[in-house]
């Protein structure tokens, strides 16, 4: 007899959300639309969202990566809250990273906070595909 | 509560007891081909069927996600809970995918009574998923008393949404196309209801009387003639509630009419039969590309000395040769 049916090719699914008030979203796009042309499967949550609707949608979708864009200014107070949500609700495994106009210093205490990684402008696309892969492979 | 849900499997009980996580997990392993599902799904079954289930569907652009959002503010504020699905394409290329559709749900973190999963299609053709039915029916069997389903912006024979949903919205917006294009067979056909979209766009009006004309052009099999409804969703939203009455009205309209029964008998037909397609297809692949037999069997098709009708007889036969 055959076998149970084959599981189907799981692709990565990852959140990618702007949570506070800044309108600039092309990094968002451009960092989505290299995903998705990794192949992943990538939830595009769009702008200006609270911490609370992007923790929603990450467990909802049950994804498997978040990715936060932000250029406002606010990551110190918006990350952390993102990190927080995310335990409370029990998706803390869900690895989280970042990108946007971040400085330095802040950049080490949201790593130190649990942001798993941070881009700045510049960035490779390729570096970030490649980040994001595998830190889906090394969850923690 | 619902009674008999401590024998249940953990996943089951959890679901339908409202965990949400529970819920979002097993859609995934669904989606996955995860045997993990198998047991939940079928533990869940009986308690499926209670929700009404709708498709909206119609081209790319003609405001889909947004009529689901309007839909979900008018649901919620009739305190009815309501479970989405949004349905994107996969890249035939890649396999990736870009989901959007939640990018036009209004701010909903604190509302249990809402719960949306983006979708890819993962190559299905047809406008959903292939495992679009199974989550439709999980969510149902979670309690949602309302599951819309949104397809993939559908082309012209993109009707796979028949095979889900009770009722099913065709969207179509002004200028689509003149009046000869609702006569064309596939999309326009599976419309319980025909919503004519943005009417706050000029040509609005011409696009419903073409739409109530067609619906007057003939009579469907079943006896319902789809309501045309016109809608905008830029505030002041119009046309909403008037859309889901239309829902309403069909709802009724096949309980009256004893439809749902054989609709649901058709639709379960061809799940069953599409399943166990599926799992002889497999079976035979498996036995034409291991069984030594059989393998010579493709051998001989490869020489070209049977063809391949003659071989796939025998193979259907167990190998044998024709009586």
């Amino acid at each position: 007899m055959a076998k149970a049916r084959a599981p189907r090719k799981r692709p990565i699914r990852v959140l990618i959300a702007k949570p506070g008030l800044d309108g600039h979203d092309r990094g968002a796009k451009v960092v989505a639309r290299a995903l998705r042309d990794a192949g992943m499967e990538v939830i595009y949550a769009g702008l200006r969202q609270t911490p609370e609707e992007i923790v929603r949608a990450a467990l909802e979708e049950d994804v498997d990566l978040i990715g936060l864009s932000i250029l406002s200014g606010a990551h110190m107070a918006l990350f952390p809250r993102v990190l927080t949500l995310l335990k409370e609700q029990g998706g803390q495994a869900i690895p989280v990273f970042a990108g946007g106009i971040i400085p330095d210093e802040d950049a080490r205490r949201l790593k130190k906070a649990g942001i798993r990684a941070i881009f700045g402008p510049g960035t490779s696309l390729e570096e970030i595909v490649t980040t994001a892969q595998s830190l889906v492979r090394h969850p923690s | 509560m619902k009674g008999g849900s401590s024998r249940l499997p953990a996943a089951a009980r959890a679901i339908v007891e409202g965990d949400r996580r529970a819920l979002a997990r097993t859609i995934s392993a669904v989606e996955n081909g995860d045997s993990t599902a198998d047991s939940v799904l079928r533990s869940l079954y009986p308690r499926s069927g209670r929700a009404v289930v709708v498709g909206i569907t119609g081209p790319l652009g003609v405001g889909k996600s947004s009529l689901v959002n309007a839909l979900v503010g008018l649901l919620r504020s009739r305190g009815e809970s309501v479970g989405v699905i949004g349905v994107d394409p996969s890249s035939p290329f890649t396999g990736g995918s870009v989901l959007g559709d939640r990018i036009r749900l209004e701010r909903r973190s604190d509302d249990s009574g809402v719960f949306f999963r983006s979708m890819a299609s993962r190559g299905a053709a047809g406008g959903v998923a292939v495992a679009t039915r199974e989550v439709s029916r999980l969510m149902d069997a979670a309690g949602f008393d309302v599951v819309l389903v949104e397809t993939v912006g559908s082309g012209q024979v993109d009707v796979a949404i028949r095979n889900i949903a009770s009722t099913s919205i065709v969207v179509v917006v002004p200028h689509l196309g003149d009046e000869v294009q609702t006569l064309k067979a596939g999309l326009f056909e599976i419309a319980d209801i025909f919503c004519v979209n943005k009417t706050d766009l000029p040509g609005a009006d011409l696009a419903q009387k073409d739409l109530a004309e067609l619906v007057t052009l003939g009579e469907r099999e079943d006896g319902w003639a789809p309501p045309v409804v016109g809608t905008s969703t830029i505030e002041p939203t119009r046309g909403i509630d008037a859309l889901w009455e239309g829902v309403l009205a069909h709802e009724k309209f096949l309980d009256a009419s004893g439809k749902r029964t054989t609709g649901e008998r058709q639709r379960l037909s061809a799940e069953i039969v599409g399943i166990a397609r599926d799992r002889v297809g497999q079976q035979l692949t498996h036995r034409l590309e291991n069984d030594p037999s059989l393998r010579r069997l493709l051998d001989d098709v490869v020489a070209r000395r049977i063809d391949p009708r003659t071989a796939a007889e025998r193979l259907a036969r167990g190998g044998r040769r024709s009586r």
